[in-house]
């Protein structure tokens, strides 16, 4: 079976966000961009179900963006993806923009299973995934914590407010990997070498609508410096009466 | 361009959430400024308080019904809904970004043609349009967006919109019996946790790190969430030790929350905590180290041993409550 593997080049969670010149984005000087981190647990997963399927199964690794991201691809071959690709667009495109491409690609590779992360931690939107399954018309399972294959059939645990829902589908689906669902593998000395020969295959993102616009971007109004009221228990009867009569929240 | 505004309700075993009031408010409000209809939309087979929506302004409401549907199903909810939608010829459509919410937008977009935006934390309308705010790295920044599409959808953010009563009457509840539903995808079991409340959902949240030194001491969080009926949160390191399920994270890799009140108890406020809970609406910090970056963020801090300052505060709450 030919599985792919969608992964995102983002901002360390260290960073932190300065606004660029464009007022529209951040200011890439001096960040660290790593592979989304929910996308490890996508990769783990990946290879998890080749190697239990055994045969002539293959891990297709594909990114949407510039060049910068062939760095996040390696790292995925480097954990044991087969093949890597760059759908190139050094244009920002939003989710529909990225998931337009995504599902040209899928197609065309004839990947029944997918994995995505749950979210991108740049912009957190937790969407593509679902876009890319509705547009192929793939059944898709979002924020996944337990994935079994079974043949055909598909049993994934998914996380919901207060407890997880049991959900039963079917191939082609596409699954999206929350924190939890496995243990991430590290790359290999060896892995990592081979990830240097590969070549990643480079071509053109296909067209696809973008439907939002960016205004601007904005930091946050920085909160107000709070009080220290104490530094031991005799504080708890202050505190007590500051949530109740300022705050009014207790 | 349809000038109708459709609130999307969410239940739950048979009662609508708190969010979906949030929604149908937000909903009022947008279809006011834009001069529009407005009416809501749920999916399930009975809810009990269903006509409850009218009391924030929506005078009309339809279920759409169908006994394969009392739990949530992707493709058989957002078949339903993207259905309903054209039938009326909605040209907004507002949901609460729950797991359900955030599940279920993107389908519906797709499906009806038109862009998402999700968790947005404000929505206002300027020159006819409507142009959201929404938080980006976990709340390090803001970004000011718009839609461009013929159809829009926005989920907003659960706890930051006001469900402003603004209505008398309930509202007139259509049926509309649902035959064959898509279950392409469907939940066949629930497992719940054991947690009472969902950090995701909880007004109060009490939540500890590594200063607490083990699991064992998560006790005196446990009784302190309990005697504030808050849920119980945690940080990465904390999880990460074993502690604490994953679910209770907060933070950039964890949940992002807005309660009413966050209390750090032994967290040190690492950035990728503070992206998750700084847009709580109030913060205590519990930590003896007084350098530590919670209290940047925090509204009232005790720079004390948690050891010492918990079970007095446990005591003093009870106290208020008898
Ligand atoms: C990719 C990535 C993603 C991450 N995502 C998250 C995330 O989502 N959420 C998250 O929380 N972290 C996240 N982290 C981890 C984060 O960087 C910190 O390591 C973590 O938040 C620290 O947890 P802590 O505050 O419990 O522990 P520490 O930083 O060790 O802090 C413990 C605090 O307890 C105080 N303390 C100790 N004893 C006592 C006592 N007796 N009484 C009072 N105070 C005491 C200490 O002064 C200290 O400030 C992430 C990291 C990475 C690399
Ligand atoms: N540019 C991209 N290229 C490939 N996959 C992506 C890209 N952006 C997002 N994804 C995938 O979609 C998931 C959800 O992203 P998002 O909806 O942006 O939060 C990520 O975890 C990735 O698996």
């Amino acid at each position: 079976m030919k599985i792919a593997v969608c992964v995102s080049h983002v901002p360390d969670t260290a960073t932190r966000v300065k606004i660029g010149a464009d007022r529209k984005s951040i200011d890439p000087n001096g960040v660290t961009f790593i592979i989304n981190p929910y996308d490890e647990y996508a990769v783990e997963e990946a290879l998890k179900t080749k190697e239990k399927l055994g045969g002539d199964s293959l891990v297709y690794v594909i990114s949407v963006g510039t060049d910068a991201n062939k760095e996040t691809l390696r790292k995925a071959l480097a954990m044991g993806a087969d093949e890597a690709i760059l759908l190139k667009d050094d244009n920002p495109r939003d989710s529909f923009g990225i998931a337009g491409a995504l599902a040209d690609e899928i197609k065309s590779l004839g990947c029944e299973l997918v994995f995505f992360g749950k979210q991108s931690v740049d912009y957190d939107d937790s969407i593509v995934g679902q876009i890319t399954a509705e547009m192929l018309n793939y059944n898709c399972v979002h924020i996944v914590v337990d994935f079994k294959l079974d043949g055909n059939k598909i049993t994934a645990e998914r996380e919901i407010e207060g407890g997880r829902e049991v959900i039963e589908t079917e191939l082609p689906a596409i699954i999206t990997a929350q924190k939890g669902l496995n243990e991430p593998r590290y790359a290999s000395l060896k892995g990592i070498m081979a990830a240097k020969k590969k070549v990643i295959t480079e071509k053109p993102a296909a067209a696809s609508t973008n439907f939002s616009e960016v205004i601007e971007m904005n930091l946050p109004a920085p909160k107000k410096p709070g009080r220290i009221i104490g530094t031991d228990s005799s504080a708890v009867p202050e505190l007590v009466k500051l949530l109740r009569e300022e705050a009014k929240v207790i | 361009m349809a000038n109708k505004i459709l609130a999307v309700l969410e239940q739950r075993e048979g009662s609508l959430k708190k969010v979906s009031f949030e929604a149908a408010s937000t909903a009022v409000k947008l279809a006011k400024e834009l001069n529009a209809d407005v009416e809501a939309v749920a999916v399930g087979l009975d809810i009990n308080n269903l006509s409850e929506v009218g009391k924030y302004g929506i005078s009309k409401v339809t279920l759409l019904k169908s006994s394969d549907l009392a739990n949530y199903s992707s493709s058989g909810y957002s078949e339903a809904i993207s259905n309903f939608a054209k039938e009326i010829n909605a040209g907004y459509l507002i949901l609460g970004n729950t797991a359900l919410g955030n599940d279920l937008a993107p389908r519906l977009a797709v499906k009806l043609n038109s862009g998402c935006l999700v968790d947005c934390t404000h929505l206002n309308v300027e020159a006819d349009n409507v142009i959201a705010i929404r938080p980006v790295y976990a709340g390090k920044a803001n970004l000011t967006l718009k839609l461009n599409s013929d159809v829009k959808i926005f989920t907003i953010r659960p706890n930051v919109f006001k469900a402003e009563l603004s209505g008398t009457e309930n509202a007139t509840i259509t049926e509309k019996e649902i035959s064959n539903p898509n279950l392409k995808s469907k939940v066949v079991a629930f497992k719940k946790s054991e947690g009472k409340l969902d950090v995701a959902e909880a007004d109060i949240i009490v939540s500890g790190g590594r200063g607490m030194k083990s699991a064992e001491n998560f006790k005196l969080i446990e009784s302190l969430a309990d005697v504030l009926g808050a849920a119980v949160g945690a940080s990465r390191a904390v999880v990460d030790a074993g502690w604490r399920p994953h679910r209770e994270q907060v933070g950039q890799t964890g949940k992002t929350v807005s309660p009413s009140l966050y209390i750090a108890c032994g967290i040190s406020g690492a950035i990728q905590h503070l992206a998750g809970m700084s847009s709580s609406k109030y913060i205590v910090a519990i930590n003896k180290d007084k350098e530590a970056p919670i209290f940047s963020v925090a509204d009232y801090g005790i720079a004390g041993d948690v050891f010492d300052v918990l079970p007095v505060l446990i005591e003093e709450i009870k106290k208020l409550h008898s």
